[in-house]
C-alpha cells in the first residue's frame, strides 16, 4: 500500500514539475535581436496600427505619445490598471533591452520573468514580425517619458496567482492565423487585423478562461468596457462594402452616417494615422471573413 | 347574431388600435424625440458625407441646403430631449446613452458648441466647391465622435 503511495506521490510530483516547466514564462534570445536595427518611421505605423496608446496613454490626456499608463479595465475577473510604458528609466521602461521589450509584446513575459495578464493583447502581437518588434522599439524611444508611478493590478483570488497564466498561455497563445490569406492585399490585412490591431479581442467572443473562441471568429462579443455589445465583423452581420469600412476608418463615419462611438472612436483616431492601402486591406480582410 | 361579427370587428380593431398605441407610447417621448434629432442630422450629414466620398456628384445648392439644415438643428433647444432620468441604466435596450452624460464634469455642452461652431463653419463654405466642402466636414465628425465616444454605449 505504501509503495503505490509513493509511487503516486512521485508521479504527481513529476506531473507537477513537467507542467511547471511547460508553463514557465517565456523569454526571447538577446541574440535573436542583437542584429536588428530599428527605424522610427516604421515604427510609428506599427505604434498607431498597434493601438499602444488607447490603452497606455493617460484616460484623460489627448496627448496620445505619453504612455504613462492609469487606465483602468474592469473586467469578471477584477481591474486591470495600464502601467507607465514610457521611455522613463525608474517609472516606465526605458531600461528594458530590445529583447526584453519583444518577450514582453510576444510572449507575455516581463523582464523579471513573470507572466503578463492577457489583457495585455500578446496572444495576438505573439504573430508580430521581429522587425515589427525592432521598429516599434526604436519609436518608443523616442517618445517623452513620464515618472507617474504604475499602480498595481485589483485582482482577486484565484486569477492573481500568475503562474496560472503559464497554462492559459499553452493553450491559447501561439502565433497560427486563423484565417486564409489568398491575396497579397488580403494578407497584409490579415496582419494587420490578427496581429497589430488586435480587432479579434474584442469583437470575438470569449470562452470560460477568457480565450477568443476562434470558432466564432468576429461574431461579435459583450462589450468588455462595459454595458452593449461590440458588433460582429462577419459578412452575415456587417453589409458594409470595403470601401465603406475604410471610409468608417478613415473617418469614424458608418454608411449610414452615423459616427463611431465608445472604445472604438481610439481605434478610427489610430487607423487615421495608417496610409489608405492599410486601412483598404484591412476592409479586404474583414470583407473575406466568414459566417 | 348579427352582432356576433360586429363584436369581433370591433374587438379586433380595438386590439389594433391599442397595439399601435402601446408601440407608440411606450417609447419614452424624449428619447424618441432626441432620436429623430439625431436622424435629422444624419440625414443632412449623408447628403454631404456622399459627395465628399464621391458616391454622389458634388452639387452646390444640394450641399448649401444640407449645411444650412445642420445649423438649424444645431440652434434648436435639445434640453427637454436630454432629461434626467432617461440614460440607458434608467431605460435599458430604449437608448445607449450613458448616465455619464448627466454626471458630474459632463462635457456635453461643450461638445455641442463645438458641433455647433463646425456646422456654421462648414455652412460658410459648403457651396464652394466639393474640396472646401469636404475640409469642412473633418471639424463635424469629430464633434460627433466626441460624444458618442464618451457618453454612448456600444450597440
Amino acid at each position: 500500500m505504501l509503495r503505490v503511495l509513493v509511487i503516486l506521490a512521485g508521479l504527481g510530483l513529476a506531473a507537477l514539475a513537467a507542467g511547471l516547466w511547460l508553463t514557465q514564462p517565456v523569454m526571447l534570445d538577446e541574440a535573436r535581436f542583437a542584429g536588428l536595427e530599428g527605424d522610427t518611421t516604421r515604427g510609428e505605423t506599427v505604434y498607431w496600427a498597434a493601438g499602444c496608446a488607447s490603452c497606455h496613454a493617460e484616460p484623460e490626456s489627448s496627448d496620445k505619445l505619453v504612455l504613462a499608463g492609469g487606465h483602468r479595465f474592469k473586467t469578471e475577473f477584477g481591474t486591470f490598471v495600464a502601467p507607465n510604458i514610457s521611455p522613463d528609466p525608474e517609472a516606465g521602461i526605458g531600461e528594458w533591452s530590445l529583447a526584453e521589450f519583444a518577450s514582453a509584446v510576444k510572449r507575455g513575459t516581463s523582464p523579471g520573468g513573470q507572466h503578463y495578464y492577457p489583457v495585455f493583447p500578446y496572444a495576438s502581437y505573439v504573430r508580430m514580425t521581429d522587425g515589427d518588434v525592432a521598429d516599434l522599439w526604436a519609436f518608443f524611444q523616442t517618445l517623452p517619458p513620464s515618472d507617474r508611478v504604475s499602480e498595481g493590478h485589483e485582482i482577486g483570488f484565484p486569477f492573481n496567482i500568475r503562474l496560472t497564466l503559464g497554462g492559459w498561455k499553452l493553450l491559447f497563445a501561439n502565433d497560427d492565423w486563423v484565417r486564409p490569406a489568398d491575396t497579397p492585399e488580403i494578407e497584409r490585412g490579415r496582419y494587420l487585423v490578427e496581429a497589430l490591431a488586435h480587432c479579434a479581442e474584442c469583437h470575438t467572443p470569449r470562452n470560460a478562461l477568457g480565450a477568443l473562441d476562434t470558432g466564432r471568429w468576429m461574431a461579435g462579443a459583450p462589450n468588455p468596457a462595459g454595458t452593449g455589445r461590440i458588433p460582429a465583423l462577419v459578412p452575415s452581420k456587417l453589409n458594409w462594402s470595403a470601401k465603406d469600412i475604410a471610409y468608417y476608418l478613415e473617418t469614424g463615419f458608418t454608411p449610414d452616417f452615423d459616427s463611431t462611438g465608445g472604445e472604438m472612436a481610439a481605434v478610427v483616431e489610430n487607423m487615421g494615422h495608417l496610409t489608405a492601402e492599410d486601412r483598404m486591406a484591412i476592409a479586404a480582410y474583414i470583407t473575406a471573413l466568414e459566417g | 347574431m348579427k352582432r356576433l361579427p360586429i363584436f369581433c370587428a370591433v374587438t379586433v380593431s380595438l386590439a389594433i388600435v391599442g397595439t399601435a398605441f402601446a408601440a407608440s407610447h411606450g417609447a419614452n417621448p424624449a428619447v424618441t424625440a432626441r432620436k429623430s434629432h439625431m436622424q435629422l442630422n444624419q440625414f443632412n450629414l449623408g447628403a454631404l458625407f456622399a459627395m465628399a466620398k464621391g458616391d454622389i456628384e458634388y452639387d452646390a445648392d444640394a450641399a448649401s441646403a444640407a449645411a444650412g439644415n445642420l445649423v438649424a438643428l444645431s440652434q434648436l433647444s435639445q434640453r427637454g430631449y436630454w432629461a434626467p432620468g432617461t440614460s440607458a441604466d434608467d431605460l435599458p435596450g430604449e437608448t445607449r446613452a450613458l448616465p455619464a452624460l448627466w454626471g458630474d464634469g459632463s462635457k456635453a455642452g461643450e461638445i455641442a458648441g463645438s458641433l455647433s461652431e463646425a456646422v456654421m463653419a462648414l455652412d460658410m463654405v459648403a457651396g464652394d466647391g466639393k474640396d472646401a466642402m469636404a475640409a469642412a466636414l473633418g471639424p463635424v465628425g469629430q464633434a460627433c465622435t466626441a460624444c458618442h465616444k464618451d457618453y454612448r454605449q456600444p450597440q
